[in-house]
Parts: C-alpha cells; sequence; structure tokens
C-alpha cells in the first residue's frame, strides 16, 4: 500500500513508482511482451510505432482510470460504454444541429456524462441497488437515450480543428488527444496517493464497515466514485469523436469490458481495496501493445480475441498464485 | 445402560490456548443432557467436535460402541449425529422438502424423485406430530417451525444424537412449549440429546442430567434437572485463577454521557437508561444477544435509533451516522476487530490514519510519509508490537487492538466505548488494555466497557448495568457487584 519511509524523498520518478507496487507482475509482463515483439517483427520497436500505440489506446486509457476507483471501492460499472456514446452524440448534436460552438458544447455533454453517474451513484447508494444491477440498467437507459437523439442516425460536421487534436502531433511527438491522457494520468496516479480523498477510497474498498465506523462518508465518496467514472466515460468520448471526426450511438459497444480487463490485468482486485491507477496503466499498455503486435505479426482479429481473454485469464491466475505463495 | 456417545480426554487448543482441557462426558439414550456455561466456556468447541467441524487435538470418543471420529459435519451424519445450529441454515426460496434432502436428494433415473422425496419428508415430519405440507417453501414459516424442520433433517438421517445450540433464542412461550413435547418424543423413541442453552429455567423443565463447563473443563455434573438455579450458577461463574487488574480511579464529578429511554431497532434493546461521569469505567454485563452490542453501536450512530435520547455534556446528540459520533468524540472500539476494527490488508499506519486523514493532510494534501510519521509515534505510545508499513493482518489479536485502540485516541476522544475488547487476546496483552483504559479513566474520559467476561467487567468498572433479553435488568455499584448477582439478572 504506503511505499516504505526513505523510498521516498522529494518528489521524483521513484516515487511515483512507488505507485506501482502491486503492479510489478503486470509490469514484467508488459517488458516482456515488448522483447518478444521486437525480435518477432522489426516494425515493432521505433519511436513512430510506440506513439501509434499510445494514439490507439488513449480512449481506453481515460476510461480505465474511472473503472479502477470503481472497482477500488468494490464496485463495477457497466454503464461507461454507453455514458461515452450519449457524450459523443450530446456534442454532435449541440455542435453541428444545433451551433453552439465546441467551448461550451464539450463541457455540456461531459456533464451529460457525469449525470448518469450520479443517478447510478445515488441508485447504489440510497436505494441499496446491486452495482452491477443499476450500472446495467445504466447502460441499456443511456444506449437508448444516445439512439433517440439522432434516430440512430451518425453526425459529422464538427470543426476542422476538432480532428486535428487527435492527428498533429506537436513537436514531432504528442497529439493533444494523447497529452489529455497523459494528464489524466498524471492527475489520478497524484490524487490517489497523496490526497485525503484518494485514501479514502483504498479504506472503504478494504473494508466498507471499518471506513464508516472510522467516519468516513462512505456513501458520498461512492457517489462521488461513480460520477467521476462517467466523467471520464464522457471525456474519452470526446476523444474518440475528434479520432473519428464524427459521432454515432453504437459507438463504445462493450468497452466497458475492455476497461474492466485493463483494470484487472493491471492487478486491481475486484473485491477492491487493493491495486490502483498505476497498475491499471500498465494493464491498458498491455492490452494497446497486444493488439498493435498482433496486428504487426498479422494475427486474425478473431484469434486476438482469444488470445486477450487468456491474457485476462493468465494475469489474474499470476496474482492469485503469487499471493498464495507469500 | 450403555452410553450412546463417550468422549474421553478430549482436548483442544488453538495455538498457545486451550480450549478445552480432556473432557469426558457420556450421553445415554433417551436422555436430554444440558450443556452450561458461560460464554467461551467451550461448549461450541465440544459441540462442533462432536459434529465433525472441528478436529479434537487429543482424545478419543466411541458412538453406539464403535470408535468415532469424524472429519466433517457430513461423516458426522451418516454416522448418526444431528446438530442444529442457533442461526437457522435452511435455504428460505426452497421447499420444506427439498431444504431436509438438499445435497442428497433421492434419484430415479438420474432424475430427481419429487414424490419419494415429499413422501420421506412427510414421513419425518409425521414424526415431530408437525402440520407442515412438504412442498410448501420455506419462506414465510415461524422461526419455531423452521427450528422444528431442521429437526426432522437431522432425523431423516436417522440421527441418532441431537445437537440443540441454543434451540429457543429466537422462539416464544409457545413454540418453545412445541419444541418440548417433540423432544419428549424423540427422548421416547431413543434419541440422545445435548442441549445448550442460557436460558435456566428451561434447563430445569427439560433435562435429565446438567453438565456445567468453565474455562474448557467441565467441572460439576448434576444427575438431575430440577437443580436450584443459584447452585448452577455458581457452578458457572466458579472462581477461576485471579487475574491482575489495575487499581480504578475514582470517578471526576460531572456527567459526560447520559442515555434516557433509548430504544433501537425492533428485536435489538429497549428502553436503556443510564449515565457515565467523567472518569468513570461504566461497564455492561450479559448474555450474547441481551443487546449490549446493538446498544453500544447506537450510541456511537453505527446503528439507528428508534426514540429516546442521548445527550452529551447535556446537549442531546442527533447520530445518523458514525461520523457525527467521532465529530463530538464519541468513538467506539468494537466488537469483531477482523471485521469491523482494521482493514487487514492495509498496513498499520493507514489503519491507524483512518479517521484522522483529514488531520494528517496538510490542505488535502496526503504522503505515505506523513502518513507513517503520524503513525509512528502511536506505534510507540501504545506499545504496538509491529512496524508502520506492515500490514494489519500479520499482527497478533492483542497488537491489533491497540492498533484500533491508537486510531481512537489520536482524536483525544471524550467518550471511549469498548465492545469485547479482549475477546481472543491473550493474557499479557489484556492487562495493557485494562491500562490502557485506566489511563483514560484518570484523563476525564468516560469509557462504557462491554464483555462477556464476568472477572474483567467486575475487575475494571465502577458500575455494571446488566442486560437481559434486550432489557436492563439492573444497574450495580462495584460493592454491590459479584459475579453470582451478575448471572442472577443477566438470566432472568
Amino acid at each position: 500500500m504506503l511505499a516504505q519511509k526513505g523510498e521516498a524523498q522529494g518528489f521524483d520518478w521513484r516515487r511515483l513508482a512507488g505507485s506501482m507496487r502491486g503492479a510489478t507482475g503486470p509490469l514484467i509482463g508488459l517488458i516482456l511482451l515488448c522483447l518478444y515483439l521486437s525480435f518477432a517483427t522489426d516494425k515493432f520497436l521505433s519511436v513512430r510505432n510506440f506513439l501509434n500505440i499510445l494514439d490507439q489506446i488513449t480512449v481506453l486509457g481515460i476510461m480505465a482510470v474511472g473503472m479502477t476507483w470503481v472497482i477500488l471501492i468494490g464496485g463495477i460499472d457497466l454503464a461507461v460504454g454507453s455514458v461515452m456514446a450519449l457524450a459523443m452524440m450530446v456534442l454532435g448534436w449541440l455542435n453541428v444541429t444545433m451551433g453552439v460552438p465546441m467551448g461550451i458544447a464539450i463541457p455540456l455533454a461531459l456533464a451529460s456524462a457525469a449525470v448518469n453517474g450520479l443517478i447510478a451513484g445515488v441508485l447504489i447508494t440510497r436505494f441499496n441497488v446491486p452495482a452491477f444491477i443499476a450500472t446495467l440498467a445504466m447502460m441499456s437507459i443511456t444506449r437508448g437515450l444516445a439512439n433517440m437523439i439522432t434516430d440512430g442516425q451518425q453526425i459529422i460536421g464538427f470543426p476542422a480543428w476538432f480532428n486535428t487534436m487527435a492527428i498533429v502531433r506537436y513537436g514531432g511527438y504528442l497529439t493533444l488527444t494523447v497529452a489529455l491522457m497523459l494528464a489524466v494520468f498524471a492527475i489520478a496516479l497524484i490524487y490517489q496517493r497523496y490526497r485525503h480523498g484518494g485514501r479514502v477510497l483504498y479504506a472503504i474498498g478494504g473494508n466498507p464497515e471499518v471506513a464508516r465506523l472510522a467516519g468516513i462518508n462512505v456513501r458520498r465518496a461512492t457517489v462521488l466514485v461513480y460520477v467521476v467514472c462517467s466523467f471520464l466515460a464522457g471525456l474519452s468520448g470526446m476523444v474518440l469523436a475528434a479520432r473519428l471526426d464524427s459521432v454515432q450511438p453504437s459507438s463504445g459497444m462493450s468497452y466497458e469490458l475492455d476497461a474492466i480487463a485493463a483494470v484487472v490485468i493491471g492487478g486491481t482486485s475486484l473485491s477492491g481495496g487493493t491495486g490502483g491507477v498505476g497498475g491499471t496503466i500498465i494493464g491498458v499498455l498491455i492490452i494497446g501493445v497486444l493488439r498493435n503486435g498482433l496486428n504487426l505479426l498479422s494475427v486474425s482479429p478473431f484469434m486476438q480475441q482469444v488470445i486477450i481473454g487468456a491474457v485476462i485469464v493468465l494475469a489474474v491466475m499470476a496474482e492469485t498464485w503469487k499471493k498464495r505463495s507469500r | 445402560m450403555t452410553s450412546l456417545l463417550s468422549l474421553n480426554g478430549i482436548a483442544k487448543s488453538y495455538g498457545p490456548i486451550r480450549v478445552l482441557h480432556g473432557i469426558d462426558l457420556d450421553i445415554r439414550p433417551g436422555e436430554v443432557v444440558a450443556l452450561l456455561g458461560e460464554n467461551g466456556a467451550g461448549k461450541s468447541t465440544l459441540s462442533n467436535i462432536i459434529s465433525g467441524t472441528v478436529q479434537p487435538g487429543a482424545g478419543s470418543m466411541t458412538f453406539q460402541g464403535r470408535a468415532y471420529a469424524p472429519a466433517s459435519p457430513r461423516e458426522a451424519m451418516d454416522a448418526g449425529v444431528g446438530m442444529i445450529h442457533q442461526e437457522l441454515k435452511l435455504l428460505p426460496a426452497l421447499s420444506v422438502a427439498e431444504n431436509i434432502f438438499v445435497g442428497r436428494y433421492p434419484m430415479k433415473a438420474g432424475r430427481l424423485d419429487r414424490r419419494e422425496m415429499e413422501a420421506r419428508a412427510q414421513a419425518g415430519l409425521e414424526r415431530l406430530g408437525l402440520d407442515i405440507a412438504p412442498d410448501r417453501v420455506v419462506e414465510g414459516l415461524s422461526t419455531g417451525r423452521q427450528q422444528l424442520i431442521e429437526i426432522a433433517k437431522a432425523l431423516t438421517l436417522n440421527a441418532r444424537l441431537l445437537i440443540l445450540d441454543e434451540p429457543t433464542a429466537a422462539l416464544g412461550g409457545e413454540e418453545t412449549q412445541l419444541l418440548f413435547r417433540q423432544i419428549e418424543r424423540l427422548k421416547a423413541d431413543g434419541v440422545g440429546i445435548i442441549y445448550i442453552s442460557h436460558r435456566l429455567d428451561e434447563i430445569r423443565q427439560i433435562a435429565d442430567r446438567i453438565v456445567v463447563m468453565r474455562d474448557g473443563a467441565k467441572v460439576q455434573e448434576f444427575d438431575r434437572g430440577d437443580v436450584p438455579v443459584r447452585q448452577i450458577v455458581e457452578a458457572m461463574v466458579g472462581r477461576s485463577l485471579e487475574r491482575m487488574f489495575p487499581t480504578v480511579p475514582e470517578p471526576l464529578p460531572g456527567v459526560v454521557l447520559e442515555v434516557k429511554a433509548l430504544t433501537g431497532a425492533p428485536g435489538t434493546f429497549q428502553d436503556v437508561s443510564f449515565q457515565v461521569q467523567r472518569g468513570e469505567v461504566f461497564g455492561i454485563a450479559g448474555l450474547m444477544g441481551a443487546g449490549r452490542t446493538e446498544l453500544v453501536r447506537a450510541i456511537t450512530g453505527a446503528d439507528p435509533v428508534r426514540s429516546g435520547e442521548i445527550r452529551l455534556n447535556g446537549d442531546v446528540l442527533r447520530l445518523r451516522d458514525p461520523s457525527d459520533a467521532i465529530r463530538k468524540g464519541v468513538v467506539l472500539v468494537p466488537e469483531d476487530r477482523k471485521l469491523q476494527g482494521v482493514v487487514l490488508d492495509h498496513s498499520i499506519a493507514e489503519n491507524i490514519a483512518y479517521p484522522s486523514l483529514k488531520q494528517v493532510a496538510q490542505g488535502g494534501w496526503l504522503s505515505s510519509r506523513r502518513v507513517t510519521e503520524f503513525a509512528e509515534g502511536l506505534i510507540g505510545r501504545f506499545g504496538v508490537k509491529g512496524r508502520a508499513g506492515q500490514n494489519a493482518g500479520e499482527l497478533s489479536g492483542g497488537n491489533q487492538q491497540k492498533v484500533v485502540l491508537a486510531k481512537w485516541l489520536a482524536k483525544d476522544p471524550g467518550v471511549v466505548v469498548l465492545d469485547e475488547p479482549t475477546r481472543g487476546i491473550d493474557v499479557g496483552a489484556r492487562s495493557s488494555i485494562y491500562e490502557l483504559i485506566m489511563e483514560l479513566a484518570r484523563k476525564g474520559v468516560a469509557v462504557i466497557v462491554v464483555s462477556s467476561d464476568l472477572e474483567e467487567v467486575l475487575g475494571v468498572s465502577h458500575r455494571i448495568m446488566v442486560m437481559a433479553q434486550g432489557r436492563q435488568a439492573g444497574i450495580l455499584s462495584r460493592d454491590q457487584a459479584n459475579d453470582v448477582a451478575i448471572m442472577e439478572l443477566a438470566t432472568s
């Protein structure tokens, strides 16, 4: 959990690496995977390919941060894929159909996403609906709403600069969307590790009754976590809209499962209380590198699904095995 | 008459703690043997050994003339020993017959033979004189009837020995009489019964013999059931080894906590009133299920209050959540350390810091270094044997309890409530916890100690409130209080 004293002197990379504690297994897996792909294909090991991977994981990466916290407190959010689609459709409708400038449309779209988390959180904490059911219902409702906006049609015609955010590599390296993802990662890591509100999540996930008896407002924190998760799903929707330069209501189908997979591969326990964003970043990278590498190796998309499934099982088995041998 | 079951020198230890010392016991067919003792006397361990849930460390058993050493409840059942637990273990959505045969459904041609199952269930129910349709679902049946279904279940397994653990705890007077009539029937059939209960009046009615246990040993046996209550109680509390308690300081003037006609959720506690002064240690005694834990959880905001009021220094306390109580300086060291006190796979430092995260943080910023520094001082002050970064789960019970105490005392509370503060803690660590309690009292803190350990509650308290079946049975001052007086009130 907390790094040992002395390991951390001043704000440096070692300290940030401390957030990876507990994620050493996935990290080793990622390194081995990169080593293997470097030898198996000559196209893998290049700055250009690495930047490609970063571009490809932006949507999943941002979404998985929110999912990490939901799972960390012992919950689950099945609605993120649909919430993302809803936020995208709200953006398209406001900007393209209604002519609202992006500067207003984007915040409104993000707010429309966050509201879903608020509803799910209230259902879970006030009405004791299990998180699985509450978010399953939200998944269906938001997908329906996203479709209703245009009767299932896509929307195109965003301002030209919107798409360039996901394409132009400033300074030859970072697109704005990748920069956004990295900023989300950094803020999340710092929040989780150094803010009062972040440490509380571990207490709630570790044992909600202990947390409640310790005077922590478990209900409020739980609602906030679902709001943040939905907000980040909306944000990943903005990124996807920029990448595609269009929005359609069928976007984000089954993305919730990818996000859960990334969190689990990164070592956050589904029973809550252990893990964190550090591991999830590795989980996201593993999925990104794997997809990229399998494409380079010309493995069929169907076979890729099989392999990713196997990786999920392997990651969890390794974790369980490590725990037992301790 | 030959014995149905004989126990020969049955012993059991958990680590260095011996919970059973060489128990010899004989149960004959068709008799009811009452097994009595205080909480923690070893009754449950003994019945768990007989029913195969726990394996003995030493000794042997014979059942119906053959050596008997069940490795699992299943083996015990197959041999003819059935245990009916205090809390019901029926599946509410399934039918009565399905509950009776769950896991061993009669099969015909690879399919469940529903007709056979219901016929056999019917036979079992009739044997108990029960008029319940075997095809109705269990949900909606009264607790007493459910209890009898459990017994019917044991009977269809051809149980020759039944262990009933507090069977009347949830029963009303009429249901209890129904159960007793069934027990008479079973006795006539030659079934042996071990009957565990805290209600001494019903023991006199039903038992043929009484076995009293204390501190893991059999201390006395009565060859009849109608022994005067006082005599049983004296055997139960007895005089065990004198333990060392620190001197209890004089309370200071001024009432800190006042509870008036407090009533909790139905079935917990009702109409409780008492006051606690500054520097006073107020003990709460009673048997399991008397409502003590529920009462103190309500006082600390962990459970809702139905009516009545709690005053702190004269002001009415409105508690919706533990955080409200904590803000006012009323804290709870809960009964179940592992489930309510500490997060086992988080570090000692984190566990100590959880209630104080806001004050440890500066402007909301927190670092592991600051948490560690905060905790290290307290670890030293309370003598926790462990490093700040170590997981709480790696500590002994006593040290875990010190972690829980440390996290609360860091907040300088005015009222500290301790629920079973030394349960499962070895003797050495106990005295340091008593010492801490006295230190709090000397500082003027109002302390409430709930304990099932009579010696403990007598040793540390200025006054003792005894609870029985959700009500306060009386408050005894230090010079009035002794174990017999408490047990008499607790079983009233």
